[in-house]
């Protein structure tokens, strides 16, 4: 054992392709879409009961991992902050051009500013490169957690999991 | 002398819910805890919690704590802080120190929910100012709103290390490295990834060797461990740090069971020496229950349903819940807690629990 989740704290990517919960590139360059990063049997299923499209089952054994129906998922955003283990993002590739989004949970402060550059992160806290804070969002029913969406390069959707500030 | 129906010892998240459960039905409740403030280690628990709606899965462990303190009072229960029990003895007495006063009380049942505490690792300079515990870590940062260093080493990765290391980012510590003994994560995978995308590395195989410093931590040597928890002479490596943090595991507090001369087992899935207890968490002494921590170390979702059961067996023993009602009330919490020791992670405590009610059994024959 040399790499992945269990070793190096992060998913490698053979993990991420056994994933039940990772969209096909094709349902990610149609439109926003969860990713779901959730590779461990723990007992846990907020995730399904906050999807109103009921793209992500867990079922009654709530160790199962969290399967995505990328067809049935509106990309509607509201799993990112209730995931508890804060696994869940969501992508979106549709956009013209260069430009991809990734909006993702986020719990330190100060929150960034929207229009702000920050620096993208990837899995491993690498430095991917700049990027720019499209939306900051906070509501009661997220508990504290904000989401920060990123505007990034559409080759970083499936790596840029984080951000820090510069200032 | 007082007299209660239930007398809790501890008012952490097993105490409480075992003490609202038992005043829901009818039962006199008086929970002692030796600390100035009520809900054990909830208020330091700042992120969300996992599990199903029913175990308030996306609540954070403070308002969790505030609802049962909440529950408590509405149903006339007495929390008494500041409270220290001395002792338990034959018939249920106990001796509460409070201040300067010591006095008896007498509880028809009793349930202690003492909690754990934390283990430490020893070795050359780990008396010196800078070396915690994580449970410090988090009382200093989540309680008082005060950051214990400026970069700190994290010494262990299961959960506890896993959460602190990430509120120690939070309270805006660097966090040079989190180390584990063990060639793997404890923990969760998701608590290990929300740290390590922030760039914090992960040495798994990896021990403290020594803390550096003249009167403070100043810096830490570690090395990497072969499959005999031996140091690799040459693996050594050393990092900058004020602070090493210590997240090594937990030991249930059995002063108190041991004392009232419950039966206890080796559990070390659940901690080490832990009071056999049967399915009602009641111990191998009659009308003496347990819960939470100091039954297993398990989490505090764990420690709630634990208190449940406890708190429907007194007040079904007690004769305020009929036969009927009882079997309900305790199915629906069986299964709850059933859901939570389910997969990999909680097979070892399942197992641990049923060799522990198999105790009882065998000491009651």
């Amino acid at each position: 054992m040399s790499e992945g989740l269990a070793v190096q704290g992060y998913i490698s990517e053979q993990e991420l392709r056994d994933a039940p919960g990772i969209p096909s590139a094709l349902r990610r360059s149609r439109g926003p879409v969860a990713v779901i990063e959730c590779i461990q049997p723990i007992p846990c299923n907020p995730c399904e009961a906050s999807c109103r499209a009921e793209a992500i089952s867990v079922g009654s054994d709530i160790t199962a991992l969290p399967r995505l129906d990328e067809d049935k998922c509106i990309g509607c955003y509201t799993c990112v902050p209730i995931c508890p283990g804060q696994a869940i993002f969501v992508v979106d590739e549709s956009l013209p051009g260069d430009q991809a989004t990734i909006a993702m949970p986020y719990e330190f402060l100060p929150l960034p500013e929207e229009g702000e550059k920050v620096i993208a992160l990837d899995r491993g806290g690498a430095e991917l490169g700049e990027a720019e804070v499209a939306r900051v969002q906070k509501s009661k029913r997220m508990n504290q957690t904000a989401m920060v969406t990123l505007n990034i390069p559409k080759g970083w959707t499936m790596r840029a999991r984080a951000f820090r500030l510069t200032r | 002398m007082q007299r209660y129906e239930l007398v809790c010892v501890g008012a952490g998240p097993a105490g409480l819910a075992g003490a609202i459960e038992a005043a829901r039905y009818g039962a006199q409740v008086v929970v002692y805890d030796e600390n100035e403030r009520p809900g054990g280690q909830l208020f330091k628990q700042i992120h969300k919690f996992f599990g199903s709606r029913e175990h308030r899965a996306g609540e954070r462990g403070f308002d969790i704590g505030q609802s049962l303190l909440e529950q408590a009072r509405e149903l006339g229960v007495e929390v008494v802080l500041n409270a220290t029990v001395l002792g338990i003895y034959e018939g249920g007495e106990l001796q509460i120190r409070q201040e300067d006063t010591i006095f008896p009380v007498h509880g028809q049942k009793v349930l202690i929910a003492t909690g754990a505490s934390e283990n430490m690792i020893p070795f050359p300079g780990w008396t010196l100012p800078g070396v915690i515990g994580a449970g410090a870590a988090q009382t200093m940062a989540n309680l008082h709103g005060v950051r214990p260093g400026k970069r700190l080493l994290m010494v262990g990765a299961g959960n506890v290390g896993l959460v602190v290391s990430y509120q120690m980012l939070q309270a805006g510590c660097q966090v040079a490295a989190v180390i584990d003994a063990a060639p793997a994560i404890g923990g969760y995978g998701v608590h290990a990834a929300k740290v390590a995308r922030q760039g914090v590395p992960f040495y798994m195989s990896q021990t403290v060797l020594q803390a550096h410093g003249a009167d403070h931590v100043e810096g830490v040597t570690m090395a990497r461990v072969d499959d005999k928890w031996q140091p690799v002479p040459g693996s050594e490596q050393s990092l900058e740090v004020d602070t090493i943090c210590l997240a090594v595991g937990l030991n249930p507090m059995t002063q108190l069971c041991r004392m009232a001369h419950c039966q206890t087992v080796f559990v070390p899935a659940l901690g080490g020496h832990v009071p056999a207890h049967d399915q009602n968490q009641e111990t191998t002494v009659p009308g003496y229950y347990v819960a939470g921590d100091v039954s297993g170390i398990e989490e505090a979702s764990s420690a709630i349903i634990q208190g449940r059961v406890a708190g429907l067996a007194v007040a079904h023993s007690l004769g305020y819940l009929s036969d009927e009602d009882f079997a309900a009330q305790q199915q629906e919490q069986l299964q709850s807690m059933r859901g939570l020791r389910h997969g990999p992670f909680g097979q070892a405590r399942a197992d641990g629990k049923e060799l522990l009610a198999r105790s009882v059994q065998e000491a009651r024959q």
